[in-house]
């Protein structure tokens, strides 16, 4: 399987990454380079295959009550963002 | 005093106890060497001297009053994957590089509270995505043995720095093999244990159905009294195993007479040359001499381990790593032009090449209209993968092979083509597909390189692999070399 740069530049606009044409170029051989490897699993009969979602069998997700159990700390963890303003994160203008 | 760093934890531990030292006097010692060494092999993203120096203060005053347990005053770090308090948490990423963590993961939480002294935090692959730690933002890690060579990765700080004796021990995560190859490339022992045994609460995710914590030391007995305390159940990990864990130190001497170890057919056959085998032929003989018995096993879908990864691992660290937006923390990008500027310049400035190649890997494969051809086939022939195993363990009490196809390479030599680099991994993806517990401990050299060996067990059976470790660990010496530099 190949990719070309224009696949690679749609994938990056999905991821959310910015790319310069260098990249996309180089992206394009390695991640054609990766899909021929991952290729391999075409070989496989897996049309009576269960998928596995769990690496331990029979775990089920954990429920818990639906109880306050987290503390507010708000000003803490916003001292790891860039810009705040009265106790909001700040982006550019969505809204015009 | 002087030799302080050549000793194994439970060697400290006994010596702390018996007021042969302080913890501030062993804390100070390996701090001394951290300066001395770290410059020259790049193990540590942050020194944490301070908080050192405070918990082997605490440590001794509790050691005084005869409250200490296994591990009060014991010096280790702590891969820069783990939230600590306080204290810069990268993730070896520029995304990270201004990251406070606000609270402590609950590996750090346990360890502390066993009373583990700090020393700083470990250097390694960009968000744990890499074997030879060069995808490291702060730059690559040297291997002890030989500085020209990679140490491993992802947990190559953690690695280079247990190797280098400027930490006792380390804490390491484990993706697709990351503490075990960088284990066996620098001589030592690292586990990882059964996906769940560990809380991944506060351990940055990658591939959540995979990642797992653990250790990397000097012998099975330190790595049995570390894993104690770390494994367990947490409620702050949805798929942590409410289950009792056992006294992992108290099966560490029973005999191996009648152990069954099933050899890896495949691993053998797979990309190994005769060279890389004879260390581990070599040990395999003698674990016949302890009693065991060889009986070869094939386990036909293993191959696939590597191409099945590249499809699971991927796809969950692109929705992991969404989270990174610029906005609530992390890098964010100079004057965006707008909401979708600053999304996706934080973001592709941030994260470094192969993050970005893993990110872009697996948005592909989870995007509309590949989501069957790709994610969902894995995901089945991960069970054929995992099926294999458990039929194996029908058959067998543990599986052995080597670490790795070859021991460290060249910096530099692998990084221009990602596939010959995942290629790394292709002996311990098998064990984090199926959530076994699986470890890597020294059985020799090559061109005067170690060479690890493969211990892979049933679900849960932590106990019997470090038991089958230390009982090679009595018979061998190869765990107690240390690179001539640093002894």
């Amino acid at each position: 399987m190949s990719l070309s740069r224009n696949d690679v530049e749609n994938i990056a606009h999905l991821a959310r990454l910015s790319m310069t044409e260098a990249e996309a170029t180089e992206y394009a051989t390695s991640l054609s380079k990766i899909f021929g490897l991952v290729a391999q699993l075409n070989a496989v009969d897996v049309s009576k295959v269960e998928p596995m979602a769990h690496p331990l069998a029979g775990q089920v997700q954990r429920l818990r009550e639906d109880i306050v159990t987290a503390t507010d700390e708000r000003e803490k963890y916003q001292q790891n963002a860039v810009k705040i303003e009265a106790g909001l994160y700040l982006v550019p203008k969505v809204i015009e | 005093m002087s030799e302080l760093h050549t000793y194994t934890l439970t060697q400290l531990a006994a010596g702390l106890r018996a007021k042969k030292f302080s913890s501030v006097e062993l804390t100070k010692h390996f701090l001394t060497r951290v300066e001395k060494f770290n410059g020259e092999i790049n193990a540590y993203i942050t020194i944490t001297a301070d908080v050192a120096l405070k918990q082997a203060a605490a440590a001794d005053a509790q050691l005084a009053s005869g409250k200490g347990g296994a591990l009060t005053g014991l010096p280790l770090a702590h891969k820069d994957i783990f939230c600590t308090d306080g204290v810069l948490t990268t993730c070896g990423s520029k995304m990270l590089s201004n990251f406070v963590a606000p609270y402590d993961a609950t590996v750090v939480t346990r360890l502390k509270e066993a009373g583990i002294v700090m020393l700083g935090k470990t250097n390694m692959d960009e968000f744990a995505m890499g074997s030879s730690n060069e995808t490291s933002y702060f730059g690559a890690v040297k291997n002890p043995w030989n500085l020209n060579k990679v140490p491993g990765g992802s947990s190559g700080g953690s690695a280079a720095a247990v190797a280098a004796r400027i930490a006792p021990a380390a804490t390491g995560t484990d993706t697709g093999g990351s503490i075990r190859q960088p284990a066996a490339l620098t001589s030592l022992t690292g586990i990882k244990p059964t996906y769940g045994r560990v809380s991944r609460y506060g351990m940055i995710a990658f591939a959540s159905s995979l990642d797992q914590g653990g250790v990397m030391c000097l012998s099975a007995e330190d790595a049995a009294l570390l894993l104690q305390s770390m494994s367990g159940f947490d409620e702050k990990d949805s798929t942590c195993i409410d289950a009792p864990v056992p006294d992992y130190s108290a099966t560490l001497n029973q005999p191996l007479k009648g152990l069954k170890i099933g050899l890896l057919k495949e691993f053998f056959e797979q990309g190994l040359s005769p060279e890389n085998a004879k260390p581990v032929r070599d040990a395999l003989a003698v674990y016949e001499k302890l009693g065991a018995q060889l009986i070869e096993v094939s386990l036909p879908n293993l191959p696939l381990s590597v191409p099945t990864y590249y499809v699971v691992a991927p796809a969950e660290c692109s929705s992991n790593l969404s989270r990174f937006d610029g906005v609530r923390f992390g890098y964010r990008c100079d004057s965006p032009r707008d909401l979708m500027d600053l999304y996706k310049r934080s973001r592709g400035e941030g994260f470094g090449s192969e993050v970005k190649r893993r990110i872009m890997t697996g948005t592909y494969v989870l995007s509309a209209g590949y989501y069957d051809a790709y994610y969902l086939r894995a995901q089945k022939i991960r069970r054929l993968i995992t099926d294999d195993f458990a039929n194996a363990f029908k058959q067998v009490d543990v599986l052995m092979g080597p670490t790795s196809p070859t021991p460290a390479f060249d910096i530099g030599a692998k990084v221009d083509d990602p596939v010959t680099m995942y290629l790394n991994d292709i002996y311990t993806i098998g064990a984090n597909l199926a959530g076994l517990p699986a470890m890597s401990i020294p059985c020799g050299f090559l061109d005067e390189l170690p060479v690890g060996l493969q211990i892979i067990g049933a679900h849960f059976s932590e106990a019997k692999l470090l038991n089958v470790a230390h009982m090679y660990q009595q018979a061998t010496e190869w765990h107690k070399r240390i690179p001539q530099r640093y002894a």
